[in-house]
């Protein structure tokens, strides 16, 4: 049962081929023999599975079960869950248990689905390949010598390794469509506004947007409809009414204008994922859609702008981090100055240290202009762009990633060319646009991601394209060896 | 040669909105309550958590705005001071820095010689308090309270109008008596509740140059704040007069020494860091909005003193004493119309004896033991001539320890005038008989004696007689 997508348990669940409570059994069977090796969970709340998926049994055998009732899921480790550790993967929380739910969570809880765990991630969803934890990296299912991705990289492993059918994750420069085009499964990164922050650590808050790693479109668009919605909790997101995801998605691509634009494709992409990414282009046309080159001329500024923008809002953001109140406090300090240094010189890991130092930097007196302010007049070129681009295309593809994954420990030492692996997806974010990262082929075994990003909440619509494309294609549907490991009870 | 110097005053206040709950979170803004129990998680700062703007506040701060003819800013923006102190759990204050919702305006303030002056007001703008550090009964260690992180602030800043410690109180006192008429702020001045900090420069006179300035912190009575000054602008000359140099630097108040000292000198200063709150959207507010908050805007104190010079026929003078404050100006125009009489001889009740028993009692005039009805009933007393004004000063006071109403004790005390031209004949008939030296006298053409007759005659009725037909009678029978 472990190989089946989402809307497939829902369906089995519902006929009663099994219940949750043996689905939760089995999945927490794998995720005890198989998780290990992956190092994708920080923490495996088996017992509190088990009891939610016991009333999850109940209520269905009360009549009264939602599409996601029963369904087993995780969530990344900077999602609050009340009476849960969430640490962030970082030392300076390995000890903060929330007394509260994320607004997304509680949501997926009210959806009836049941919580495995928490996954393991780039510490406070810094970094691009998951090597910034402090509980150590987290190991591609596909090679367990090359990096799954990040800062969602335990989500994506725990998912592309049929531990679980679907997952939470957090997009604020890539973080959920890189992981699942190195992992090989579907990756939705919801407009800025769409899915409330509320409860999800914040890193950068003008960037940060909760989204889903599943296995297909479909699966995407259930997680989708239960997360989102305006909060008012959260004054940035969005007073909009939330579409049913599922009635479109096999909608017709007939007409529908896709841009692809040059600047993807340039001399970093590497000429194999060039090649699948080509491919899939070409099956969508093939389904019916216009493709077109158009330009985004800025977006080579994106990056570096990212890296100014984001580590400001996460230097102000990681300042609570202080040892006060929650979290790590240094055993042994002369006095308060000297608490805050030790506090955060032992809490924060050393990507995290460097981001809040330029963060400082560059919002310090006499370095505001030249950088943050900016930074912020380039980011509204950017979204621009994208703004004119949206004028004659409907959605804009292109590959997620430069590179199918690389090793472990390949780009540890060179942060610039770790920031290089972000290039095609901080657009979206800087821009706060819905983007997707879905299957279209591999790459020397490894999988490689096609990445669709739209105009401001047309997630439906960038649903709609990646279910066709699903439809026709079977890339998502490819498991890794690993996968066929641990206890086999179906 | 003698240098003349001039001060040069300019204040920060800060006063706390009287908002239910606080500016970003649920929480009460109760004052007094045991330590972090009204600090939700917002107001901790824990991971994840995020602020949701108080409309209230808003309205609050647009209020002032409007009240003080200062431009209301259509789109403002929070943003973030960053920080670190343990009594700011976020490590930085939300507060507004490039775009405050309050710009450019005025208030007009009368100083102790009746003169007005006007003073600009430079903006306002909203933040959240900090908590409290509390550094005794924690042995080598400090407690904190975060029950005031998050209360709302209106921070008003004024130009460098002023020229005096005295300029500055009144200031100060026309800020918070303008503040507790638009009911924003309860002026709670021992609670923290209203506070400044003063910015303070001396030149010398005819000088357009700004001095250096020192900026003296949280200032908290109107006493402190002309004492402060006073000494500040002291040590400053003689610094300059002995041939050195202000520094421009943060200073403290020490009550107690009566001196002012170094805090932080400004290359201590924190770099604040301030960028916009990517967790706020931008406040816009519209212009519905406002003409609704100007709908709710209340007689402004310039307002009332005007009217009540014109229509009671006041003096400025009791005018301005009577609209200290809307209670008490209220109290007043309920006595005036409750007693019919003059209004007056209500203001001289109100600003006199009224005000000197409050003040006495340490009682604010919502808690007055003798109410505007009570009080008119004793003033129409004294217009019928049941009693003279005298004797109401007696009934007064038996009222305030509370004998009753005015009629009450007039009757049980046997205090109402004596009218009855028989009567008093009779008793004076009696005084004349009993003085017959002081009689001779008179006749003599010693006229002042009148006066001894008119006094044994009032001795005689315990005051009780009507003064003015003692008179009248008098004349009569010494003719």
């Amino acid at each position: 049962m472990h190989d089946k997508t989402i809307a497939e348990l829902s369906r089995s669940l519902q006929s009663g081929d099994f219940s949750s409570v043996e689905l939760t059994t089995h999945l927490l069977d794998r995720v005890e023999s198989l998780g290990p090796q992956l190092n994708a969970f920080v923490t495996v709340t088996g017992e509190l599975a088990l009891e939610q998926a016991a009333k999850a049994d109940q209520r269905r055998a009360a009549g009264d079960a939602g599409p996601l009732n029963g369904i087993p899921i995780v969530h990344k480790d900077l999602f609050c869950t009340d009476g849960v550790l969430t640490s962030c993967a970082s030392r300076i929380l390995d000890n903060f248990i929330s007394p509260y739910d994320a607004t997304v969570v509680g949501k997926l809880k009210q959806a009836g689905t049941v919580m495995l765990g928490k996954t393991n991630m780039d510490e406070f969803a810094m970094g691009s390949s998951n090597e910034n934890s402090c509980f150590g990296p987290v190991k591609n299912p596909w090679d367990d010598t090359r990096v799954p991705g990040g800062s969602s990289g335990g989500s994506a492993a725990a998912v592309a390794a049929r531990l679980l059918p679907g997952a939470t994750g957090t997009d604020t420069g890539g973080s959920i469509r890189q992981p699942a085009a190195l992992t090989g499964i579907t990756g939705l990164k919801p407009t800025y506004g769409r899915v409330s922050r509320y409860g999800m650590v914040a890193f950068a808050s003008s960037l940060d947007q909760a989204g889903t790693l599943t296995r297909s479109a479909e699966d995407a668009a259930m997680m989708l409809g239960a997360m989102a919605g305006f909060d008012p909790r959260d004054s940035t997101s969005a007073e909009k009414d939330v579409p049913d995801y599922r009635a479109t998605l096999d909608d017709s691509l007939d007409g529908l204008r896709i841009g692809v634009p040059t600047e993807f494709f340039d001399d970093g992409l590497m000429p194999a994922n060039k090649t699948a990414v080509e491919a899939a282009i070409h099956e969508l046309e093939k389904l019916g859609a216009k493709i077109s080159q158009i330009h985004l001329p800025n977006l080579g500024l994106s990056v570096p702008t990212y890296y100014v923008v984001a580590p400001a809002e996460c230097s102000s953001n990681l300042s609570r981090f202080d040892g006060v109140r929650f979290g790590h406090r240094a055993e042994k300090y002369a006095d308060l100055t000297d608490m805050y240094k030790k506090t955060r010189g032992q809490g924060f890991g050393a990507e995290v240290k460097r981001r809040i130092m330029i963060g400082t930097y560059v919002l310090s007196t006499g370095y505001y202009d030249a950088y943050y302010l900016k930074a912020q007049k380039v980011r509204q070129l950017i979204a621009a762009d994208y703004a004119a681009a949206f004028k004659s295309v409907d959605l804009i593809a292109g590959p997620t990633t430069p590179t199918p994954a690389f090793e472990l420990g390949a780009k540890t030492d060179d942060p610039i060319t770790m920031y290089l692996n972000d290039i095609y997806t901080i657009g979206a974010n800087l821009a706060g646009l819905p983007g997707m990262s879905v299957p279209c082929g591999f790459v020397d075994g490894l999988p490689v991601g096609l990445q669709i990003v739209g105009s401001h909440f047309s997630e439906a619509r960038l649903l709609n394209v990646a279910h066709r494309y699903q439809q026709v294609t079977d890339w998502h549907t490819r498991a890794p060896e690993m996968a066929a490991g641990g206890t086999a009870r179906t | 040669m003698t240098i003349e110097w001039e001060t040069v005053i300019g204040l920060e206040i800060h006063a706390q909105l009287a908002t239910r709950s606080k500016i970003f979170s649920s929480s009460s803004t109760a004052y007094g309550a045991q330590p972090n129990s009204q600090a939700n998680l917002v107001d901790l700062g824990y991971p994840g958590v995020l602020p949701v703007l108080n409309g209230e506040a808003v309205k609050m701060a647009v209020k002032f705005g409007l009240a003080v003819n200062c431009e209301i800013a259509r789109r403002s923006v929070f943003a973030r001071k960053n920080y670190f102190y343990p009594d700011l759990p976020k490590g930085y204050q939300i507060s507004q820095f490039e775009l405050p919702v309050v710009g450019r305006g005025e208030i007009h303030i009368t100083l102790d010689d009746g003169s007005r002056k006007r003073v600009g007001i430079t903006r306002a703008h909203l933040e959240e308090d900090a908590g409290k550090s509390l550094h005794e009964d924690f042995e080598g260690m400090s407690g904190i309270d975060l029950n005031r992180a998050g209360t709302p602030l209106l921070e008003i800043v004024s130009e460098p109008d002023m020229r005096s410690a005295a300029e500055a109180v009144a200031y100060m006192k026309g800020m918070h008596t303008l503040v507790r008429y638009l009911e924003i702020c309860d002026g709670n001045m021992q609670e923290g509740s209203f506070r400044c900090d003063a910015n303070v420069s001396v030149r010398p006179k005819g000088q357009q140059e700004l001095g250096t300035r020192t900026e003296i912190k949280n200032l908290n009575s109107f006493r402190y704040v002309e004492k402060a000054i006073n000494i500040e602008v002291e040590r400053q000359i003689d610094v300059l007069e002995s041939g050195g140099k202000v520094v421009q630097e943060t200073r403290l108040y020490d009550s107690a020494k009566n001196e002012t000292r170094t805090m932080r000198l400004k290359e201590e200063a924190n770099d604040y860091r301030y960028f916009p709150d990517p967790d706020l959207l931008p406040l816009v507010i519209s212009e519905e909005e406002i003409e609704a908050v100007r709908g709710t805007l209340p007689e402004l104190p310039d307002q009332k003193r005007e009217r009540f010079c014109s229509e009671y026929k006041l003096s400025d003078y009791d005018a301005r004493v009577l609209t200290t404050s809307r209670e008490m100006a209220a109290y007043f125009e309920a006595v005036v119309e409750a007693s019919g009489g003059e209004p007056k001889v209500a203001a001289n009740w109100v600003a006199g004896e009224l005000s000197a028993a409050l003040n006495q009692s340490g009682r604010d005039i919502g808690e007055s033991k003798v109410s505007a009805a009570a009080l008119a009933g004793l003033l129409k007393r004294i217009a019928d001539h049941t009693i003279s004004g005298k004797i109401a000063k007696e009934v007064f006071a038996a009222m305030w320890d509370g004998e009753g109403d005015a009629d009450d004790i007039i009757e049980q005390r046997g205090l109402r005038q004596i009218t009855d031209s028989a009567a008093i004949e009779k008793i004076i008939d009696e005084v004349i008989a009993a003085n017959p030296g002081q009689l001779e006298q008179f006749r003599g053409g010693k006229d002042k004696l009148f006066g001894f007759f008119v006094g044994q005659v009032m001795k005689a009725t315990q005051g009780k007689a009507n003064p003015g037909q003692v008179n009248q009678l008098l004349k009569k029978k010494l003719a």
